[in-house]
């Protein structure tokens, strides 16, 4: 057998060791690491030559894109345009692929007839399963893939770290991490992968709250959720040319409250359960390097294809088929969906929904991709309509089911700000280790969400009503 | 006879799983040096990159051929010391000392040689089978920087390749002299550190207790001299923790042979 | 208690200054960090820019530009050169 050395042995070296560190002062260490520099320092200066160039990209860039007047307004203005340009651009895109999908929905159907298929089995797979893809598909894909090549082109320039360098300061107030801003940007992508990348946080305390409170940057799954309601109800309001402008207004109107309410639940975190002092923080801004364009826009949009298209296939389709059946089987004169919205009406009501919108969430949080489909499913199977495929009907659907404007803001608003999904409770559970960290990930925005609703729907049945 | 089940230790300890036939490729450096781009280049693969200090935060896996070896070539996060003080650098320096890989690449910003030497350095303490890869070529050539490749390499005793990830340049060398140290065909002569006299003859007062402990093949003792001399807790812990876990395995071998 | 002689807090240091570090005041984690980006006593750091809200600063060390907050830099002496 090999053996290392008892552990008393190992005890005593240890002791040793700290004999010696505390005899020299203890500043062995710092010689230690100062050592290794100067060999490293003799070592470049014997290889390098550093010859005279000019212009400084990275300086001249930085003097305006961190600069104190245009440092905001910049930012602003380049977040707002990406979501001005991913909602003109996936308009026509997403008109097509749900023209193209719900035409073959008719060519589905039609093959069922044909082959004599049972009413419910064409029910299950084709307006439950296959529908629940369709809708997903046509409404997440096209925003998602014009959003993220923009995103990643911005974050392969080098970017995202001048936003954490612009909004430091306000993560400093609120007693949290500068690097915070980081892992909102990784949210937006999937919140899950945003509760990952809070690894960069040092500090244990400060990396609990950018955990805590990284659901409320919208993912993949809620953001063209926000932009589909937000396209129904903001386009109405202005003439035909500024649509878009206002609906991206709306959307940047969406992220900043999240952000606000990012820095507010830091603020209180700081100061009620995970009290304590800033840490430090050390931020490298490294050079802007220029993407390569073409080969950044291709692979990201690969990238997204892929990953909405498996969301919609893995959660969305089971999903659908689940609905179409709850809202299929009846008891006395309601079906199981009808139930349970019934049953949820009253809080749902309170707080500007309805128990249908409720139900859509709760049954949502395996994933938020499904939750629009199980809402225009549970709708229709209430029977207010059948046919529709784009967003005009869309429009009508909701219309029709007595949603108003502030159906609409209630529901962004929840939308933006309620629990996070199962894959990201799992990933905070994995990450803190800790199932009460894990449940306050579950309460804290759930209790915003309902409150801030609440209040959004007195004031305004107080009002206007 | 140290390490007696490789593989299993892999699995158990970093979540590896490797083939028979597959040797191990680290790939280390400083933050943001252009390590998942290389590794997205050689293996294929489409580990997420960006121009941000901290996007790899986990180990990522993928295996690649050359000539007749199979590599597994695993991305670690980014770190600027192995002196390791936050998680994900504790990731990338225990996967260097206690995975103990084939080969381990280190890639460095030519843009900024100083800072990343430091890395380098501290690595080539730990072992001898490294390679070295200066990346970002095209970005110091656009900063007006010059690296002279042939003095580095015979300074720093290890292959040194030059490469632009993103363009795919310097990939075949760095393929060629990774299989080189992997097969053991190329004369490895890391250089060390030179430390200031305090430090030396510290080193020299523990090194007598700690040959004891036989950790020889396992670690550098002269390293873990410098490792308890740093006072750095957290390692000690884990050195004590893989020595006993090693220790177990070859235990738990000797137990099946005797079977 | 080390008193460094006639140095300043890295964090009075104005933008476009040039100084050499002379002693590190911080400790625990956020020392290690600092020292394994190479800023230790010798070492030349360039203030180059302020956020737009006046903190954290941006700094040239060892070719590379490094931010730091306020309360940091402040635990970071130096003398101007
Ligand atoms: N110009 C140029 N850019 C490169 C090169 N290699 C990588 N990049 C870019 O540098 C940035 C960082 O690359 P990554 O591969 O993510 O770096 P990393 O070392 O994995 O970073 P971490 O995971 O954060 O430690 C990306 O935007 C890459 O596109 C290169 O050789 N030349
Ligand atoms: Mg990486």
């Amino acid at each position: 057998m090999i053996t290392y050395g008892s552990k008393k042995q190992l005890e005593e070296l240890k002791k040793e060791a700290e004999k010696i560190r505390l005899s020299k002062g203890n500043i062995i260490g710092d010689t230690i690491v100062s050592d290794i520099f100067n060999n490293a320092e003799k070592l470049a200066h014997k290889v390098v030559r550093q010859g005279s160039y000019s212009v400084n990209w990275t300086t001249k860039t930085d003097n305006i894109l961190t600069s104190k007047i245009l440092g905001y307004p910049i930012m602003l203005l380049l977040l707002s345009t990406v979501f001005w340009i991913t909602i003109t651009g996936a308009n026509m895109p997403s008109e097509i692929i749900a023209t193209v999908l719900f035409g073959f929905q008719d060519v589905l159907t039609r093959w069922f007839i044909m082959i004599d298929a049972p009413n419910w089995l064409h029910g299950v797979l084709v307006l439950g399963l296959y529908r629940a893809l369709a809708w997903v598909v046509s409404v997440m894909l096209p925003p998602m893939a014009i959003f993220f090549p923009l995103f990643t082109l911005l974050e392969d320039l080098g970017y995202l770290p001048r936003v954490a360098f612009n909004l430091d300061h306000l993560f400093r107030k609120a007693n949290a991490c500068g690097k915070q801003s980081l892992t909102m940007c990784m949210g937006f992508g999937c919140n899950a992968a945003g509760v990952v990348s809070c690894r960069i946080i040092d500090s244990p305390r400060e990396k609990l709250i950018a955990i805590l409170t990284n659901n409320f940057v919208p993912c993949n799954g809620r953001f063209p959720t926000l932009i589909a309601i937000g396209t129904i109800f903001g386009a109405g309001a202005v003439s035909q040319g500024y649509q878009s402008l206002a609906i991206a207004g709306i959307i940047t109107i969406l992220i900043l409250l999240g952000v606000g309410t990012t820095f507010l639940v830091s603020w209180v975190l700081s100061r009620t359960i995970l009290r304590g002092e800033t840490s430090s923080m050390v931020l490298e801004l490294p050079p802007y390097r220029r993407p390569k364009i073409g080969s950044v826009i291709y692979r990201s949009i690969i990238d997204r294809t892929i990953f909405v298209l498996r969301r919609a296939i893995l959660v969305a389709a089971p999903a659908g088929a689940i609905t179409w059946m709850l809202g299929n089987i009846f008891i006395v004169d309601l079906s199981l969906i009808g139930h349970v919205a019934h049953f949820l009406h009253p809080i749902a009501h309170s707080i500007g929904l309805d128990g249908f919108i409720l139900m859509a969430f709760i049954l949502g949080l395996p994933a938020n991709e499904i939750i629009l489909p199980i809402l225009i499913m549970s709708y229709i199977s209430s029977g207010h309509m059948l046919e529709f495929d784009n967003l005009v009907d869309l429009r009508n659907l909701l219309v029709d089911n007595g949603w108003t404007w502030l159906t609409a803001v209630n529901t962004m608003l929840f939308s933006l700000l309620h629990w996070p999904c199962a894959t990201s409770l799992l990933t905070i559970l994995k990450e803190t280790g800790s199932k009460k960290w894990t449940i306050m990930a579950f309460i804290i925005p759930t209790t915003i969400a309902f409150t801030l609703c609440f209040i959004v729907t007195q004031i305004a049945h107080f009002l206007f009503i | 006879m140290q390490i007696l089940n490789h593989s299993q230790m892999l699995q158990e300890y970093f979540g590896i799983v490797k083939k028979p036939d597959q040797l191990i490729i680290a790939l280390a450096g400083n933050l943001n040096v252009g390590k998942s781009t290389l590794f997205n280049s050689l293996t294929g693969l489409r580990q997420h990159t960006g121009n941000w200090p901290g996007k790899t935060v986990d180990n990522a896996q993928g295996s690649f051929s050359y000539r007749d070896k199979n590599f597994l070539m695993i991305d670690l996060p980014g770190t600027y010391s192995i002196l390791a003080h936050t998680a994900e650098e504790e990731v990338a320096r225990d996967f260097i000392c206690f995975g103990h890989p084939d080969v381990t690449v280190i890639v460095l910003d030519a843009t900024s040689l100083e800072r990343n030497l430091n890395l380098a350095l501290q690595v080539m303490e730990i072992t001898s089978r490294l390679v070295i890869c200066v990346n970002l070529i095209d970005e110091a050539k656009k900063k007006k920087i010059s690296i002279d490749f042939i003095t580095l390499e015979k300074e720093l005793g290890v292959p040194v390749v030059a490469t632009a990830a993103r363009q795919g340049i310097g990939l075949n060398s760095l393929k060629e002299s990774i299989y080189q140290v992997a097969i053991g065909s190329r004369e490895l002569n890391p250089t060390q550190i030179k430390y200031s006299m305090e430090v030396e003859n510290a080193v020299l007062k523990l090194l007598p207790q700690i040959e004891k402990f036989r950790f020889d093949k396992l670690f550098n003792p002269r390293w873990v001299a410098l490792r308890l001399l740093d006072g750095d807790e957290k390692f000690i812990r884990n050195i004590t923790l893989h020595l006993n876990s090693q220790s177990r395995w070859a235990v738990t071998r000797e137990a099946e042979i005797a079977l | 208690m080390i008193t460094y002689d006639k140095s300043i807090p890295l964090s009075q240091i104005a933008v476009g200054c040039t100084c050499r570090i002379v002693g590190l005041e911080l400790d625990g984690i956020l020392r290690r960090r600092i020292q394994d980006l190479g800023i230790i006593p010798g070492t030349a750091v360039e203030c180059i820019r302020r956020g737009p809200s006046g903190d954290p600063t941006a700094y040239t060390i060892r070719g590379t530009t490094v931010a730091l907050r306020k309360e940091d830099a402040s635990l970071i002496h130096v003398h101007l050169i």
